[in-house]
């Protein structure tokens, strides 16, 4: 019996549309463009980063931006032994919960390093930039373990 | 006003947990629970209750409306009231009692579905994240799990012994299960033997990802006498979220789950059992811990989602397992539980009663 011809086309699962990311958004991904990190205080005076367009507890709409430094603590972290297909690296890596310093809430991005050993909950990172940046949160190509 | 309607649990049937369910497609996965509760109740079809409700996620499929299809299985000629949820259809049932306590309705079906073995399910719900900050990085479940976790060791609340025991004592409990994914015994050396995934998990703190379906029908406690129908009442129920910036949560708690569980009121009596929807190990220590449970309650008899994870039905089956105990006579008060969202973002608790 013949095989039926199998129709296929690819797919691209997204977001198929141009959309405006808004004052507090936008800003902090404008930022990223000029490789410069801003936050945004709550109504508590915590710095939150990435900015938040209303505060979670409150519900006030935020607008104080506050610029936050390039290197930070890791607060949690996982060891990722075999990185998804989709994931940004191709070798082990870890994801961290990324307090940078300025900052009183953590970020989450992704880290390099060599080995699990390498790291621990405190240790110190910093931001290593993509080569090209264009206003997305991946401008943060990873971070990196500093003082060794 | 009148008094709050009481709301009664008459049928319940949920699929095996099948880790693929081959070429069957969601209405194929979800036709034999309706004739099932249809059975149970000794209803015809869709025609014979006022309102219908489903949970399911468009993601796993792929395509916005996709939930659309399952109507299918409903046979929506002549037209009946019918809503949907992109969440656990534990909240398809919540919207259904809101109905019922609205007087538009007396009766109602909900069923929640999913065939999650489509795609890679971590992967698909890293793109639920926030679009802007989360989502362009493919931050995957089982990874936000296991930050979540290392937080909740380090702090000294949970062991990997801890949460091994969790794993050890669900497929124990399983072994009773028909559905079941996976069950059997196993030592907690056993489980700490193997390597972590993603460190500090390992595969058995990750509750398996199941295809199939489930299905219920509620109505008012005189329509349940009017059917003549066994039945267990739910006499509280709520649902609390926290803010989707996962920085700004104490992710070793889940307040939510407190407030929801003051809201349903599990603390007017005794807890015999509790089902909980904990997709990783170490969240059934911490909603153990916010739900106030103590040794004399017996978690998870069905072995929870670590047994069998129905992606999108596996909060209304906590529901439903508790009604089933209740209506057997086994317990006279039960709590169940579901999730939705990273880390326990957003909970829902149901009491359930004997009538």
């Amino acid at each position: 019996m013949a095989q039926p011809d199998v129709l296929s086309q690819a797919f691209e699962l997204g977001f198929t549309y141009t959309r405006s990311t808004g004052p507090v958004v936008g800003r902090f991904l404008t930022g990223l463009r000029d490789r410069r990190i801003f936050g945004i205080r709550a109504s508590d005076g915590r710095v939150i980063v990435p900015p938040m367009e209303y505060d979670p507890a409150t519900a006030e709409a935020l607008d104080e931006f506050v610029e936050v430094g390039q290197q930070g603590e890791i607060v949690s972290w996982c060891w990722v032994k075999q990185p998804r297909a989709s994931h940004p690296m191709d070798t082990a890596f870890a994801w961290a919960m990324i307090r940078l310093d300025g900052a009183d809430v953590p970020m989450i991005h992704c880290v390099t390093a060599a080995a699990e050993e390498d790291l621990a909950t405190g240790a110190r990172v910093q931001v290593v930039w993509a080569a090209e940046t264009r206003g997305y949160i991946t401008d943060i190509r990873c971070f990196e373990l500093i003082g060794e | 006003m009148t008094a709050m309607k009481e709301i009664a649990v008459v049928a319940f049937s949920q699929s095996d947990c099948l880790a693929r369910a081959g070429a069957a497609n969601e209405v194929e996965l979800i036709m034999p629970q309706l004739r099932a509760v249809f059975g149970q109740v000794g209803l015809n079809n869709a025609q014979d209750v006022d309102f219908v409700c489903s949970g399911s996620c468009d993601y796993l499929q792929g395509a916005a409306f996709a939930f659309v299809a399952g109507v299918d299985a409903l046979g929506a000629v002549p037209p009946i009231k019918e809503s949907h949820v992109e969440m656990d259809a534990a909240w398809a049932l919540y919207e259904s009692i809101l109905k019922i306590r609205m007087d538009q309705a007396e009766s109602a079906l909900i069923y929640g579905f999913a065939k999650a073995s489509a795609g890679e399910l971590p992967t698909v719900l890293s793109q639920q994240l926030d679009p802007y900050y989360l989502a362009p990085l493919w931050v995957d479940s089982v990874s936000l799990a296991a930050m979540q976790a290392r937080l909740l060791i380090e702090k000294g609340l949970a062991t990997e012994q801890a949460m091994a025991g969790v794993v050890a004592r669900a497929r124990k409990h399983a072994m009773v299960n028909p559905h079941a994914q996976v069950s059997g015994e196993v030592s907690i050396e056993t489980l700490l033997a193997a390597d972590t995934v993603v460190s500090p998990l390992r595969e058995s703190d990750c509750a398996p990802v199941a295809d199939g379906a489930a299905a219920m029908i509620i109505c008012t406690v005189d329509k349940a006498r009017e059917w003549g129908v066994p039945y267990a009442v739910i006499s509280g129920i709520d649902h609390r979220i926290e803010t989707h910036n996962l920085g700004m949560r104490d992710l070793t708690d889940s307040p939510s789950t407190r407030q929801a569980a003051a809201g349903a009121g599990v603390g007017r009596g005794a807890v015999e059992v509790a089902e909980l929807c904990a997709p990783f190990s170490h969240q059934e220590i911490i909603l153990t811990r916010a739900l106030g449970l103590g040794d004399d309650t017996v978690i998870n008899p069905s072995g929870g989602v670590m047994a069998g994870n129905l992606m999108m039905a596996s909060g209304l089956a906590r529901i439903g397992e508790v009604f089933r105990r209740i209506v057997s006579g086994d317990i006279s008060r039960g709590v169940a539980h579901a999730t939705s969202g990273p880390c326990l973002q957003h909970n829902l608790v149901a009491v359930l009663e004997s009538a």
